[in-house]
């Protein structure tokens, strides 16, 4: 997921208490929820916030990587940069046809992306500015993104969750290569290595913020994890991300950006130092280095691919008056 | 966006992954005709050899029954148990059957 | 013998060189189709161009014998020694503009590997037959939006013959003959390709006429083809991206 533990949700819910027991009920004795079923309005606007936001993250990070598909240094790495972000507009594209399941249009939820009411992961506001940021991307935040999105598989809501099944299915190749992107780098010049280590300086933190404010602060964790849409928290996510990625790093022989980083006996993972969230927060409200490009870049290939969506509408239509005439001779 | 644009139609995509096998839900695409909608069906859901043979339907053209109908559609099959091989007792010396 | 190499040589790069060049304009569109359909169906055909320039890259290489790799042979040249048509370096501008090239291209693709898949040259003949059904989608692709587009809304069908306008000068170039075609016609290492333009015509005919486009907006004078190495002067600007890593960071890799 890389929807950031839904900033501002409205969880509320106005039905009455015997329609809430029955419903959690439900979710309690692990049965899926399908479009059809009643359910409170909260789970609903909590889902159809979380995917969609989820759906734009997807889309709006097609953009960062898609700034180094022309200049890939070699012709196997832009073949498999091009496939992984095309899986990604893929990826955005099934979470928007779940989105739908809700009641609510692509259209719709798109139309608050470009405005710029919806958010989408803040990761996607810093830069891409040199090649080894296209292998720290794919190991370190498509690895958060499988990290939040893997217990997502078992999200109360039947579409949402089998799309991210599809979802995992698909990504499991793209952290694999961004990691063997930095494998060579730092297997190679001084200067290629140096790159690598730059590339992580910068993607370390941005990347743990991925997994959104600590549980003592996250205002809607516990209503998403009673409800099943989310099953684990945001802390403890964290925490296996970085357990998992510190030893990658040092087999890439770089060196994790934090000094407080120690292991743990008792918890049997690493401590980290403190996150600053100041920028976290900073970068959600729009002060990032590209928030503004990308939401540039969404509304542009919208509003330029306007008259091509009206020409296959009008077109369609046409097609069909000139079938219902051939029908009536 | 403009306010005034026009949806494009939803369709639901099935996938048959080997002949032999029948169609199964794959997910849904827009496209405003059903030609485009089998192109966007094969560029998006069989980039990794997933199928032999797409089908594309209007997804408004589904029919689905009322999940408050659930009771009285499903819960009828529960107790005919005499349906199922289990219900009748043929010794084992028969052998298979 | 060596002067035959040297003709498959040259042949392969062209062809390279038009898949290469093609998919890099393609992949400009990553993340920025008209909608997230299209995206998706964009990159497919980015990947496919660039699958068969690897192809015909890695085979250029075994014939030149000199053990060039596929990306000394995309990265590593000057602009000069890219033969790739000028059709294929002819900007994206809109979608409509993306879909007239790369018909007038798949179209004039799908006919030459039909020819070359009965190639004398083996391993070009496997090249082929796979890049044939390859193109064959890319020509239904391009077809069927050349269609909507032209029998679509007013803006699309003046969008589209703009379009046709733009890259018409770039036909006549996919079917110049020369001295290497010849000597490799002769030896059977590609077929009669004098029959392309006839029927390259003739597909295009009738995909306009259901379109609803003019075919006049064909006629037009042709302006020379980049074989000998000439080119738009958006070339530089492609090679400056493509290259970028290869010339900032010689000899390494990646």
């Amino acid at each position: 997921m890389y929807s950031q533990g839904l900033i501002g949700a409205d969880d509320s819910t106005h039905e009455d208490e015997e329609f809430l027991a029955r419903f959690q009920a439900r979710i309690d004795a692990e049965e899926k929820i399908e479009p059809n079923d009643a359910m409170p309005q909260g789970y609903r606007k909590t889902l159809v916030r979380q995917i969609a936001q989820h759906a734009h993250s997807e889309i709006v990070g097609m953009l960062p990587e898609g700034n180094w598909v022309t200049r890939a240094p070699t012709l196997k790495r832009k073949a498999a940069l091009i496939a992984k972000i095309q899986d990604e507009g893929g990826h955005g594209l099934y979470l928007y046809s779940a989105v739908e399941t809700l009641g609510v249009s692509r259209e719709q939820v798109t139309q608050e992306l470009l405005s710029g009411k919806a958010k989408y992961s803040s990761i996607f506001n810093y830069p891409a500015i040199t090649w080894a940021d296209i292998g720290a991307i794919g190991w370190l935040v498509d690895g958060a993104a499988i990290m939040n999105q893997i217990p997502l598989c078992r999200c109360s809501y039947g579409p949402y969750a089998r799309a991210m099944v599809r979802v995992c299915k698909e990504e499991s190749f793209h952290q694999r290569q961004g990691y063997e992107i930095l494998m060579m780098l730092c297997a190679g010049s001084d200067e290629q290595k140096a790159m690598a280590q730059d590339a992580l300086n910068r993607w370390w933190w941005p990347s743990l913020m991925m997994f959104g404010p600590h549980d003592s602060e996250s205002t809607h964790g516990s209503q998403s994890e009673k409800w099943k849409i989310k099953r684990i928290s945001n802390d403890d996510l964290r925490r296996k991300f970085v357990t998992a990625t510190v030893p990658q790093a040092e087999f890439l022989g770089l060196e994790v950006p934090d000094p407080e980083l120690k292991w743990n006996e008792k918890t049997e993972s690493y401590d980290i130092g403190p996150i600053d969230w100041d920028e976290f927060w900073s970068v959600v409200k729009g002060n990032g280095v590209m928030n503004k490009e990308r939401l540039e870049a969404r509304n542009k290939a919208w509003d330029e691919g306007a008259w091509v969506r009206e020409a296959a509408n009008a077109f369609a239509l046409k097609s069909q008056e000139r079938e219902q005439l051939e029908a009536a001779q | 966006m403009s306010n005034n644009e026009t949806l494009t139609q939803l369709w639901e995509v099935f996938i048959r992954p080997s002949n032999g096998l029948a169609h199964k839900h794959a997910g849904s695409i827009h496209s405003a005709d059903s030609e485009m909608a089998v192109q966007a069906a094969r560029d998006v859901y069989t980039r990794r050899g997933e199928g032999t043979s797409l089908w594309v339907v209007p997804s408004s053209a589904i029919v689905a029954s009322d999940p408050r109908d659930k009771e009285e559609l499903f819960d009828p099959a529960d107790d005919k148990i005499y349906r199922h091989p289990s219900f009748y007792n043929i010794p084992d010396e028969v052998g298979h059957m | 013998m060596a002067k035959a190499n040297d003709d498959l040589f040259e042949y392969l790069i062209r062809l390279g060189d038009d898949h290469l060049i093609l998919g890099h304009r393609l992949s400009q569109w990553c993340g920025h189709a008209p909608t997230l359909e299209e995206d998706l169906a964009l990159s497919n055909i980015a990947l496919d161009m660039i699958g068969q320039a690897r192809s015909l890259y890695t085979y250029a290489g075994e014939v030149e014998g000199k053990g060039r790799s596929e990306d000394d042979l995309a990265f590593l040249r000057k602009e000069h020694e890219y033969h790739n048509l000028m059709l294929v370096e002819r900007a994206n501008n809109d979608f409509a503009h993306t879909i007239i090239r790369q018909l007038f291209f798949s179209v004039y693709a799908e006919l030459l590997w039909e020819i070359l898949s009965t190639s004398g040259d083996e391993k070009l003949s496997q090249i082929a037959a796979k890049a044939r059904k390859e193109a064959s989608y890319h020509v239904r692709h391009s077809a069927q939006w050349t269609i909507r587009l032209g029998d679509g809304t007013q803006e699309s069908a003046a969008r589209i013959a703009d379009a046709v306008k733009t890259m018409a000068p770039n036909i006549q170039e996919m079917f110049d003959d020369d001295a290497v075609l010849q000597r490799l016609v002769q030896t059977g290492v590609i077929g009669d390709v004098a029959v392309l333009k006839a029927a390259w015509h003739i597909s295009i005919a009738e995909i306009f006429s259901t379109a609803k486009i003019d075919t006049d907006l064909l006629e037009t004078v042709a302006i020379g083809g980049a074989r000998p190495g000439r080119h738009t002067e958006s070339m530089g600007h492609i090679l400056a991206e493509l290259q970028y890593m290869q010339r900032t960071y010689p000899g390494c890799q990646w």
